[in-house]
């Protein structure tokens, strides 16, 4: 079990990538997912299409896949994701900066996948409010914007906390996989560094990353059992 | 009263739902001022005939204009036409994460832009006048069915709408209830405002009523004053159902 401590650095190093991507691919995840609801939720056939069919090709395709065709596919496509170096950004998450994109390909793959679980939290959020709050809504003159902002969306969020947070824990674990698409140095490329490089014996090093990964993910789970609790005693 | 200026105005309109021909060919004019009230057995198309009327149900053919203006089809106009038109729901829908008075004052800041204070002020006076001013901070499940349907009456004169819908106001409530609701809604009638009430209160329709219009499988079967309906009503299907909720 020396790994853990003669280690420690490259395991802290491997916990700081890994919640870098992490923040980021939450943050972006969030905002597309609600862009893609309000899509599938809105009263023009189009976009409701739209939103359907991005929930329906991302929703449906292995986030392995998705990361092939953003590590391989956008390069094909003469890209470096170069719109993802934003100055400022890039200082607290240096990998962003890099010249090497791996970190900003996963990133969006990350983000695309994950946006369509979001959206979907969002709308079994949105569907648990009764139809005749819109309804009333509507009668007074609110336009569909108004009546998101004003009526659905302050109700819905009680419903959609939790289903949430359980997208974000998945996406979290998810992000295991970008070691395998060129990104150096997170929290499960650690362990294959360690292990097939290095040497250390395999058992040790999975406790590390474990504890690693729990570290993000139970207090999160936690603060979502607390959220839940406090929203008993308001209804 | 009625100045016999037609405000709402149905002419030829038919309403699927799916293989169900809920609304069968259905023509009617309403008057500024006047108040019509509607029954009929349920299924009749009495409700779906009232949600059509602020568009809350599309129609499949034929004709609404309000005000001498066609419904318009979604959009800002829809919702303009909407805010002109107040509409009292069975099951109230009052906006449950909002107090009482912003629920009342929800449309006149975010529809009308009116100033918060002067709809507060409007808003308050409103509750005051159907009786539940000392309610104005509590939220909606904190109320009784009586006093969440005044509340939602309120909420609909706070948009001072040219008409208002009531699609059966009173179903929901228990018995004793019944009452303080039906007293609004008939000063209300009584100050000249129009109205279409779909209802099952025989009694609010004989003494506030203008005009009783009869439904029975989406069809318009009778429309007339309701001391001739209820005295002679015409058709065998009028007769018959009156003859079932009247004997009790």
């Amino acid at each position: 079990m020396n790994v853990l401590i003669d280690k420690f650095d490259v395991f802290a190093g491997g916990f700081w990538l890994t919640l870098q991507i992490c923040v980021l691919a939450a943050i972006g995840a969030l905002i597309l997912g609600a862009v893609v609801a309000v899509l599938r939720i809105s009263p023009v056939p189009p976009l409701r299409a739209v939103g359907t069919g991005y929930v329906n090709v991302f929703r449906n395709m292995p986030l392995t896949v998705v990361m092939f065709f953003a590590a391989f596919g956008l390069p094909a496509l003469g890209s470096n994701a170069d719109f993802l170096r934003v100055p400022g950004l890039d200082a607290i998450f240096s990998r962003l900066g890099t010249d090497l994109p791996y970190f900003r390909f996963a990133l969006i793959a990350l983000v695309l996948y994950t946006a369509a679980f979001v959206c979907e939290a969002l709308r079994s959020g949105v569907n648990a409010v009764p139809a005749g709050q819109a309804e009333a809504a509507r009668s007074l003159g609110l336009t569909f914007g108004q009546n998101l902002r004003y009526v659905v969306l302050p109700q819905s969020w009680k419903a959609s906390v939790v289903p949430l947070g359980s997208v974000i824990i998945a996406m979290i674990k998810n992000s295991a996989l970008i070691g395998f698409f060129g990104v150096v140095g997170d929290l499960s490329q650690t362990a294959d560094q360690l292990t097939s490089a290095e040497g250390y014996a395999f058992v040790p090093v999975a406790i590390g990353i474990s504890i690693g990964y729990l570290i993000m993910t139970v207090p999160l789970g936690a603060l979502l059992d607390r959220l839940e609790k406090r929203q008993a005693v308001a209804r | 009263m009625a100045t016999g200026e037609p405000l709402i105005v149905l002419d030829g309109v038919n309403k699927w739902f799916g293989p169900l021909h809920v609304l069968d060919d259905v023509s009617l004019s309403v008057g500024k001022g006047e108040v019509v009230v509607v029954i009929g057995p349920s299924g009749s198309g009495k409700s779906t005939l009232c949600r059509t009327i602020n568009r809350l149900e599309p129609i499949t053919s034929g004709t609404i204009t309000f005000d001498g203006q066609p419904l318009p089809a979604e959009g800002k106009a829809l919702a303009k036409l909407r805010s002109e038109v107040g509409m009292v729901f069975q099951s109230f829908n009052l906006f449950a994460h909002k107090t009482i008075l912003e629920n009342v004052t929800l449309g006149p800041v975010k529809v009308r832009k009116e100033k918060a204070s002067v709809a507060r002020e409007r808003g308050l006076a409103l509750l005051d006048r159907v009786g539940i001013a000392n309610q104005a901070d509590k939220f909606p499940a904190q109320l009784s069915g009586g006093q969440q349907q005044r509340a939602a009456i309120a909420r609909a004169l706070a948009m001072q709408p040219k008409a208002m819908l009531f699609d059966e106001p009173t179903s929901a409530l228990d018995p004793e209830m019944v009452g303080e609701v039906l007293d609004v809604m008939t000063s209300l009638a009584g100050e000249g405002m129009t109205m279409v009430v779909v209802t099952h209160e025989m009694g609010f329709a004989r003494h506030a009523a203008n005009r009783v219009i009869f439904m029975a499988d989406g069809q318009l079967v009778e429309d007339a004053p309701p001391s001739q309906f209820f005295a002679n009503p015409r058709s065998e299907r009028a007769r018959d159902f009156l003859s079932k909720i009247l004997t009790h």
